[in-house]
């Protein structure tokens, strides 16, 4: 076991919040196609409440912060708001499209000792990057802020979401990372709106693309590891967490909700009417979020992928039921390995009934 | 000194650093953490220990020095502490 994790078994056993995600904005200069947040200003926390809240942070002893948005740089203090969370020895990343990093952005982003920044890019040709995001020229300065960035020493990552209008310029991102000498990572999921909405989760890739994405050679080191069959779940598989959400992690909102996760819209409390720390001790919502074992999940529990399966508790939720399957999830485990999973087989079963309508 | 180029939080007993420069993670022990937090840029490391550690841990004065310039010279060398002969007057902050 590597130290990191070892730290964060030991952050599970104390109940500490290791790794808080904090979104300062919703706002945005760009609109993606694929983005579930609404850009309006519903009231952002100041900069004096996000200054009180990150020493409430530090307090609990949160170590790993992601600052994200919306577009960060949409606030003018967020410079400000990175150096207080370094003078809090933070460890910073920072989530952005990169549009509004010039050099003298770049150069602030070191000298505060910010870890690491992801950028997302959606294709290496602008008439497909510029079309998601509904910003033309944005390909252009995302690309020199990465150049920015790079020059300082910074460690940068692009983050490419898939969708079907983008899948095929995947490898051309990967070549431009390279060019770029910065990390790449890829998700090949889309997450509903925020107000449950769903229609643009047809975005998404085809089960064929997503199959051809689990045997990329240059994504996966070990294809046939990743692609093999799931072992048998023992016992510690049916006692283990679905995931961090709420256990060591929780996200928190421009306007001071707490969440599980960022993909888990599940209301805990809200940081201006309560400390941090008594929504993290007290919360029923993430009691009972740490209370589910795999054992507990409704159909899941039952699925041959359960000790393997990337299932999200927060698009189970979204679904539904925090404690069901999360089809995104489904689909992933049988591109992945080709073993139906047991949700999968449920549909199959019930898809050839006869459906009764009620007459009243 | 403790650099300014670190993440840094106690986790229990233990103190989780990272270098923000190179992403070297460590986790220092219960001592080491009491001397790292002591390095305040002016008190000599001879100091720290005979006011940190040999006033609270049953151990001799020269063993834990030694031990002490080792576990210093270690953390100089991923840049998680500076060392100098002289006072380092750089502003550090407290919080871990």
């Amino acid at each position: 076991m590597s130290l990191l994790a070892e730290m964060n078994q030991k952050a599970l056993r104390l109940g500490i919040p290791i790794s808080v995600h904090l979104d300062v904005t919703y706002r945005c200069n760009e609109r993606c196609v694929h983005c579930y947040l609404d850009h309006d200003d519903h009231g952002e926390m100041t900069t004096a409440e996000i200054r009180d809240l990150l020493a409430q942070l530090a307090d609990a002893g949160v170590f790993f912060l992601t600052l994200s948005g919306g577009e960060v740089f949409m606030r003018r203090d967020f410079l400000e708001v990175v150096a207080e969370a370094r003078k809090l020895l933070f460890n910073v990343k920072v989530k952005t499209n990169g549009v509004m990093i010039g050099e003298e952005e770049a150069r602030q982003m070191r000298h505060l000792g910010a870890e690491q920044i992801q950028i997302s890019v959606y294709s290496h040709r602008p008439e497909i990057h510029d079309a998601i995001t509904k910003l033309p020229g944005s390909l252009k300065k995302t690309i020199a802020a990465i150049k920015f960035l790079k020059l300082q020493g910074l460690k940068v990552t692009i983050a490419n979401v898939l969708m079907t209008s983008n899948v095929a310029d995947n490898r051309g991102v990967i070549e431009l990372a390279k060019e770029l000498g910065v990390g790449y990572s890829v998700d090949p999921t889309i997450t509903p709106k925020m107000d449950g909405e769903r229609s643009i989760l047809d975005l998404g890739i085809s089960g064929t693309n997503l199959h051809e994405v689990f045997r990329d050679r240059t994504l996966i080191d070990n294809v046939d590891e990743f692609c093999a069959p799931p072992p048998v779940p023992g016992e510690e598989v049916m006692e283990g967490y679905p995931c961090s959400a709420g256990h060591t992690a929780c996200y928190i909102s421009p306007y001071g909700d707490m969440y599980p996760c960022v993909q888990f819209p599940l209301p805990c409390g809200n940081v201006r009417k309560q400390r941090f720390v008594e929504i993290w001790r007290d919360s029923s919502q993430l009691k009972q979020v740490r209370s589910i074992r795999a054992k507990d999940l409704h159909v899941c529990s039952s699925c041959a992928h359960v000790g393997t399966c990337t299932r999200c508790p927060g698009l189970a939720y979204m679904e539904g039921n925090m404690r069901g399957p999360s089809t995104a999830d489904c689909e992933k485990s049988f591109q992945r390995t080709g073993i139906p999973t047991a949700n999968m087989m449920n549909r199959q079963r019930t898809s050839g009934l006869v459906q009764i309508q009620a007459s009243f | 000194m403790r650099s300014s180029a670190i993440a840094a939080r106690l986790v229990g007993d233990e103190m989780m650093v990272m270098s923000t420069a190179d992403s070297t993670f460590f986790t220092l022990s219960e001592i080491a953490t009491l001397i790292w937090q002591a390095a305040d840029g002016h008190t000599p490391l001879s100091e720290i220990v005979r006011r940190k550690i040999c006033s609270e841990f049953e151990v001799a004065p020269e063993e834990a020095l030694r031990d002490a310039e080792q576990f210093v010279a270690d953390l100089s060398d991923h840049g998680i502490l500076r060392v100098s002969t002289h006072p380092i007057r750089e502003h550090t902050t407290d919080t871990a």
